[in-house]
């Protein structure tokens, strides 16, 4: 019995995480998230497919009747894609999420010493490598097909890692449908559901003045079509307008709203 | 933010002190007021039906579960308010084993020692150590989707272990395991405690608590409704009995007369196979019975003396069978067994 209580004795105890072994244990379980997609590498098919099919689908069959020929639509569509591919790619973080909460592993998770949010951080920012290869499958198609910005390499990167930065934003949202969900058919009809509008009723495809008035009002505030302002000005004029701005100031309110609540729904589901 | 400081053993040894639990599920009072005093060093069994609240009453005590009401202190320590500490102390395995599928062996054991702080090779070192120890290096890079049930729980132990917490929380450690397994699991458990270590593991089986179990509480719809030794609780039930089966059956008459003279007790013939079962309460009369029964020229063939069973101390203290509750669990047990 003596044994025990040395045993404890000489234990440093902790009585809370500090905030450099929190990001230790995100990337340790961001680490987890990558060992995952390389086992099932087939959870890559979307992020694969869906940037080459779209960008060839849509380019043919708007081309022409919005901006006259294929090659002048490719700076408008690209951009457009590009968000609502990744956008789109971010709600399997949240149906993925659902799933591996149902695991016995997340139960494991909770009882270890480590920061309560970092299963989540971790999950989230594993996704950033989906993030990123439909992006740069986007731009690739946009490539082939003769796309050549304007803005330049240098400013297409910087488009890319925004849309990837603002995807992982929105992502806390559907972590958060995730951990409240009851199933993960659920998380995914309901992210869709809000996903649908906010990315074909905005600027992605069509000139909004080509609207109807009261859809002018409502794809001019979505923050989507700022994001694809933003990527629009950066890659064909290299300009930092201020939708970059709005997109970067959107991204950071909407982790600073969903990360808590996330954190405290996750906490108290059992 | 931090405090580092160093744990004074300053309650006495226990490891948990729990008052008054109870949890709700919606309407359904899962935990209904348990109290559970382990002492650090020993193997407490937490012995109940399905749906007692067995696994309710575990993830309360292992910080995974808030309770509605009633405290719980876990080497002096509070499981709500000072959780973190009490996870830095405590080893959780789940009923359900919580690794993960899709991830090999050593990479699940990798992860947790790092998220445990261990270095990347000091992460390694430990994986493969605990491999070694739970005889699963073989099998250390195969996915775990291709592991037998025992080969599961061996790893979800091994990953309990990886920080040598001094409390280890079992969920039914052993349910579909084969007699093999279960057997080596138990001695894994044995050797747990030998190190200083305290367990507590839960349990639906009568046989396991008893032979792993210091302490036992009976627990029976969210209630303790027995506590003690499992000696203690088996007396609560009655005496020991001594068996005899005769080896022809035309004897039993004389044999029955012999042993109730001898003993002074009334003892029961049951009806198959010629057994006569008598209450035993001085060991010393059982010398005077055996010559008794080779002065009458009556053969044995089967003698024993036995204690009452688990399964007959439940079915006394909730006044309902084990297996009426448990009895799908108890079929698998069988299967298991007869495989």
């Amino acid at each position: 019995m003596k044994n025990t209580a040395q045993s404890i004795g000489n234990r440093q105890l902790r009585k809370n995480t500090s905030f450099g072994q929190t990001v230790r244990h995100s990337f340790t379980m961001a680490y987890r998230g990558l060992l995952k997609i390389k086992r099932t590498p087939e959870q890559l098919f979307d992020v694969t497919l869906q940037p080459i099919i779209f960008t060839l689908m849509f380019t043919y069959i708007f081309g022409g009747a919005i901006s006259g020929n294929v090659h002048n639509y490719l700076p408008v569509i690209i951009p457009g894609i590009l968000v609502q591919t990744v956008i789109t790619t971010s709600v399997v973080t949240g149906v993925q999420l659902r799933e591996d909460m149902d695991k016995g592993v997340f139960d494991r998770f909770k009882s270890l010493p480590i920061a309560r949010i970092a299963p989540l951080a971790g999950a989230l920012l594993a996704d950033t490598i989906r993030y990123t290869i439909a992006t740069v499958l986007t731009f690739a198609m946009g490539y082939i097909m003769g796309f050549r910005p304007d803005g330049g390499l240098g400013n297409v990167v910087i488009a890319g890692v925004l849309v990837i930065a603002c995807s992982w934003a929105i992502s806390w949202i559907f972590a958060f449908f995730g951990v409240i969900a009851r199933t993960a058919s659920s998380v995914q009809g309901i992210s869709m559901l809000v996903l649908f509008p906010l990315t074909f009723l905005s600027n992605a495809y069509v000139p909004v003045k080509t609207l109807p008035n009261w859809l002018q009002w409502f794809a001019k505030i979505n923050p989507l079509s700022h994001l694809i302002t933003a990527v629009r000005d950066l890659i064909n004029n290299g300009n930092f307008g201020l939708d970059f701005a709005i997109s970067l100031i959107g991204a950071a309110v909407i982790v600073a709203i969903f990360a808590p609540i996330t954190v405290r729904a996750y906490m108290r589901r059992t | 933010m931090k405090h580092i400081h160093e744990t004074m053993l300053d309650n006495g040894d226990w490891a948990i002190e729990a008052h008054g639990l109870i949890k709700n599920f919606g309407d359904n009072r899962a935990v209904d007021g348990v109290n559970l005093n382990v002492r650090a060093g020993t193997i407490y069994g937490i012995l109940g039906p399905n749906g007692a609240g067995k696994t309710t009453t575990i993830r309360m005590l292992s910080t995974l579960l808030r309770p509605d009401a009633g405290s719980v202190r876990i080497f002096g320590y509070d499981v709500v308010k000072e959780s973190h500490i009490v996870r830095q102390l405590i080893g959780v395995t789940g009923q359900y084993a919580s690794v993960d599928e899709s991830l090999s062996a050593t990479e699940n054991l990798v992860i947790f020692s790092r998220l445990l702080g261990l270095g990347r090779e000091e992460s390694k070192r430990k994986a493969a150590e605990l491999l070694e120890e739970f005889g699963l290096t073989e099998a250390a890079r195969r996915p775990l989707k291709k592991f037998s049930g025992g080969m599961r729980r061996r790893l979800d132990l091994a990953a309990s272990l990886i920080a040598q917490p001094p409390l280890i929380f079992l969920d039914e450690p052993t349910t579909g395991l084969d007699p093999r397994t279960r057997n080596q699991m138990w001695d894994t458990i044995r050797r747990l405690v030998k190190t200083g270590s305290t367990v507590l593991l839960t349990t639906q089986y009568l046989q396991e608590a008893d032979e792993l179990a210091d302490r036992i509480a009976v627990i029976d719809r969210g209630i303790v409704v027995a506590e003690g030794t499992v000696d203690e609780l088996k007396s609560s039930v009655g005496n020991s009995s001594l068996h005899l089966r005769i080896k022809n059956p035309l004897d039993i008459e004389t044999a029955r007369y012999t042993v109730e003279k001898v003993l002074q007790a009334k003892v029961n013939v049951s009806s198959e196979g010629g057994k006569i079962i008598a209450p035993m309460e001085n060991a010393d009369s059982v010398t005077d019975l055996l010559i008794a029964l080779r002065k009458a020229g009556i053969h044995l063939e089967e003698f024993s003396v036995q204690k009452p069973t688990l399964d007959e101390v439940f079915l006394t203290i909730t006044g309902h069978n084990a297996d009426e509750d448990a009895s799908n669990a108890s079929e698998q047990l069988n299967e298991v067994e007869v495989r």
